[in-house]
């Protein structure tokens, strides 16, 4: 399960919309699996139906949250046309297996779907998703 | 020549949990081949029939080493080489 507050939720909801159509992505670090510090990433590949973090950028963020004992709790993305749900290149390319994959789908203007997943050796559980005020 | 190779959580089941291991290499291929030898299956990992496998991101100190030399990248005493696997997805 994952557990998070709706300021964080509204964060990444917010960074979703104004990325739109591409797809934004980015990290939220925290300790003891507790997300806590929000931290948008650029796509360096600016796509609607891809993200990678741009190298250099994933490297201060990774090497910051190390010198302050943090971890990547949550590592989010939207998808823009499609529903919430991880896509077969999501799958392949996932590796931080301790981390709680959100999926944010902005194509519907006034609907937001959030939802959480694990993914670990290519498989997908989807996870419950407890907002805290 | 001991170079410090800073190991993401997902190779560590390669390095018996270790998040920074000792290499030696001229070279970042040799350093790869060393690793190799002390960690069977991480090169595997690491690099493909091309080179560096596109999704896994290696840097020399704080530069990545796809701007450098890539696997040609010379390496000096006190190095520090960092993998990370590229956040990436569609």
């Amino acid at each position: 399960m994952l557990t998070i507050s709706q300021e964080l939720v509204d964060k990444i909801v917010a960074h979703a919309r104004a990325d739109h159509p591409d797809e934004a992505c980015g990290v939220i670090a925290g300790r003891n699996g507790v997300p806590e510090r929000f931290i948008p990433m650029e796509n360096a590949e600016r796509s609607p139906t891809f993200y990678r973090f741009d190298s250099m950028e994933q490297f201060r963020v990774w090497r910051e949250m190390d010198d302050r004992d943090e971890e990547p709790v949550v590592i989010y993305h939207s998808h823009t046309a499609t529903e919430a749900y991880p896509s077969r290149t999501d799958v392949s390319y996932a590796s931080e297996p301790n981390a709680h994959y959100v999926l944010v789908s902005t194509r519907d203007e006034d609907q937001v779907e959030f939802r959480s997943y694990r993914i670990l050796d290519g498989e997908i559980s989807e996870e419950e998703v407890r907002f805290i005020p | 020549m001991a170079i410090e190779v800073r190991i993401p959580t997902i190779l560590r089941n390669y390095t018996d949990g270790a998040k920074a291991v000792d290499a030696e290499g001229a070279t970042l291929d040799d350093l790869i081949t060393n690793l190799e030898s002390r960690h069977p299956g991480i090169k595997d990992r690491l690099v493909d029939e091309s080179g560096l496998r596109r999704f896994v991101n290696v840097y020399l100190n704080d530069e990545d080493v796809r701007f450098l030399g890539g696997l040609g990248t010379p390496l000096s005493d006190g190095d520090t080489v960092t993998v990370l696997p590229a956040v990436a997805g569609g």
